[in-house]
């Protein structure tokens, strides 16, 4: 206890310092109008603001609390854009939809708002203490991780990530295969000989995944613009005065405790993340609730509910993330993908090579809290403008700024092309109902997961048996089984609550 | 009818089966690590050729594709951001950007005077903000032009 506090203490020395918590505020503003931005989600908006941040040349810590920052912010900006235009950000965001639109439709888009912003607070703050709590501990334990664990953790993450996400087995493990295999790319890491390049040489150095998680995720979202040539007709609820409901926060203080904990929880398991968090705390708010509870008519709790789900899972998959390097969710994807070009790496080792990393970045979150509860409930009213903003300006923009942004990173026109390519893969991807996010996570983890596969096979001379030689990997492997083939059967009982549509 | 993940998934298989071919041919040097660097990629084409096959086998509900009018502007604008890529350094980042910033927004809402206006707009702010703002090194004009 005494440690934690001791390096608490240390966090909040950097993240305190002027230029940091300078970073932080900024952070937060741009990451709210990021997520209010129709359309532009938490992971598309980080995703096209870390080219611009390197290029910037900011040190680890800092563009890692600027990114954060953004990333934190986004997901608090997104539920703006849920509750008065129905149109979710990202997938977490689809919950708060559900009562949230409308409770604003019943000429109540203040309270609404209010009360999503005081859930997001409360389930982002404590998630962050329960990362602090739990993120020592879990790291502990990773000391005891070989490759074979290594491997069988990894596979664990493809297998709940497609599992649990998406709607059909085939079409999430094709995802992750796809992800994997782009990753394979390039000069063999133990041999040095290039490998499925094709001959062409822009790809010895393989495939950027940055290039991929724009493409993917910012260029698709222009390409989807296109289709439906921006007549969405989403009309925006008209925001009044703002007034804040104490009685209405302080009846769902409960559910507000309960989902903290669930959403927690489906956050640190690996794979899973925030979906899954707002997910299980919105169905289990409605089941407790009852009839009676009104569900889906714009009830307080059901717009707390998801919301602090969302946020607490968002922490807890920052636990996986950055204690053995596997990301939750599509977000923290993108922000494990920071974390590898600041040439971080995320591991056990993290908390004792980098404690100034972990913990600057642990007290930024905190403060980056309190800041994002001034910005979204007092100022609230600035970022509802933002949705004012014509998607045949912002649309251009945001192709721009992708664009540019890979260009400065890495100056070559061949990743311009790629970029392209990924936009169209994602507009097909989407189209087609396969998840996007197990490509990045293929990509990003692709390499390391055959790595450690060739680690644990030059360990055991060639046996395969070695893979469950501990009792870990042989418990993760198990549950990756089951993690992938649980899904199938649940899915019937688990049916997802439809949106409301107008 | 043919549904769009039957074709889809033979695109897989195919497209697993050239991954596999092309895999299984990356030379090894002759001390190697046991599962050298054949393996790894064979396993996940494999895998991802099986998924093809239930892909084939089970489609889902067909997807509603766009009308070909909309297809087509889908076409357009990817023509033109690959041809953004190439143009960028000989023509500059304000012509070039201009212009597939006013053609983006056209396709999106079709108004031609908003749209050439809003291009030329997000070509100006992002060169100011880029240039002066970021620190990012762009050129701005054609170079013959800027001398």
């Amino acid at each position: 206890m005494e440690n934690i506090l001791a390096n608490l203490a240390l966090g909040f020395d950097i993240a305190l310092s002027p230029y940091t918590l300078m970073l932080a505020v900024l952070g937060c503003f741009i990451g709210t109008i990021v997520g209010a931005l129709p359309g532009l989600g938490p992971s598309n908006g980080v995703a096209i603001m870390i080219p611009l941040t390197f290029s910037l040349g900011l040190g680890a810590v800092e563009a890692l609390v600027l990114l954060t920052a953004i990333y934190y912010g986004a997901m608090y900006g997104g539920r703006i854009s849920s509750i008065l235009l129905n149109i979710p950000g990202d997938e977490p965001a689809m919950m708060t939809c559900l009562d949230g639109y409308p409770m604003a439709k019943n000429g109540k888009p203040g309270e609404a708002l209010v009360i999503s912003g005081v859930a997001s607070f409360v389930g982002a703050t404590l998630a962050t203490v329960g990362l602090m709590l739990l993120a020592p501990l879990l790291s502990e334990i990773a000391y005891q991780f070989g490759p074979a664990e290594y491997f069988a953790l990894y596979l664990l993450a493809f297998c709940t990530l497609g599992g649990i996400a998406s709607n059909n087995q085939a079409k999430a493990a094709f995802a992750s295969c796809l992800g994997i295999g782009i990753a394979m790319i390039g000069l063999d890491p133990n041999s040095g000989m290039p490998r499925l390049t094709g001959g062409n040489l822009h790809l010895y150095d393989g495939v950027d995944f940055l290039v991929a998680i724009v493409g993917l995720f910012a260029v698709s979202e222009v390409f989807f613009f296109i289709e439906k040539h921006g007549k969405q007709g989403a009309v925006g609820i008209k925001l009044g005065k703002v007034r804040i409901p104490w009685w209405e926060i302080w009846s769902t203080r409960w559910t507000m405790a309960r989902s903290t904990v669930v959403g927690f929880i489906a956050g640190v398991l690996p794979g899973a993340g925030a979906s899954l968090g707002s997910f299980l705390t919105y169905v289990m708010e409605k089941s407790i609730a009852g009839k009676k509870g009104g569900f889906g008519t714009g009830v307080p709790k059901g717009v707390a509910a998801p919301e602090v789900g969302n946020n607490s899972a968002a922490g807890g998959a920052l636990v996986p993330m950055l204690t053995l390097g596997v990301p939750g969710s599509g977000t923290t994807a993108v922000l494990l993908a920071v974390l590898v070009t600041l040439n971080i790496t995320p591991g056990p080792t993290l908390f004792t090579d980098r404690p100034d990393v972990v913990w600057g970045l642990i007290a930024s979150l905190l403060i980056a809290n309190f800041v994002l509860l001034a910005m979204n409930v007092p100022m609230v009213r600035i970022f509802v403008r933002v949705l004012d903003v014509p998607p045949a300006v912002l649309m251009p923009a945001v192709t721009m700024v992708s664009f540019v942004g890979i260009f400065s990173l890495t100056g070559s026109y061949f990743d311009l092309l790629l970029v392209t390519a990924f936009g169209v893969l994602g507009y097909v991807l989407r189209k087609l109902d396969i998840p996007t996010v197990p490509v990045i996570l293929g990509i990003l983890l692709g390499g390391k997961m055959e790595k450690q596969l060739r680690d644990a096979m030059v360990l055991s001379d060639g046996d395969w048996t070695y893979l469950f030689s501990s009792g870990i990997s042989t418990g993760l492997l198990i549950a990756a089984v089951a993690g992938f083939i649980a899904p199938m059967f649940l899915r019937r009982i688990l049916r997802k609550p439809q949106m409301v549509s107008d | 009818m043919l549904k769009s993940d039957r074709v889809f998934g033979a695109v897989v298989i195919l497209g697993a089966l050239v991954y596999i071919a092309s895999a299984s041919q990356i030379t090894q040097p002759f001390f190697s690590d046991p599962l050298g660097s054949r393996t790894f990629p064979i396993i996940i084409g494999c895998v991802a050729a099986l998924c093809g096959a239930v892909m084939v086998f089970s489609p889902d509900e067909e997807p509603d594709w766009p009308e070909a009018r909309a297809l087509l502007s889908l076409a357009v604008a990817t023509a033109l951001l690959v041809g953004y890529a190439y143009a960028l350094r000989p023509l500059g980042f304000l012509l070039s950007t201009a212009v597939v910033a006013s053609v983006i927004s056209y396709q999106i809402t079709p108004k031609p005077r908003a749209a050439l206006l809003s291009g030329i707009g997000v070509s100006i702010g992002l060169y100011l903000l880029f240039r002066y703002v970021l620190g990012l090194s762009l050129f701005g004009l054609p170079r013959w032009l800027a001398g």
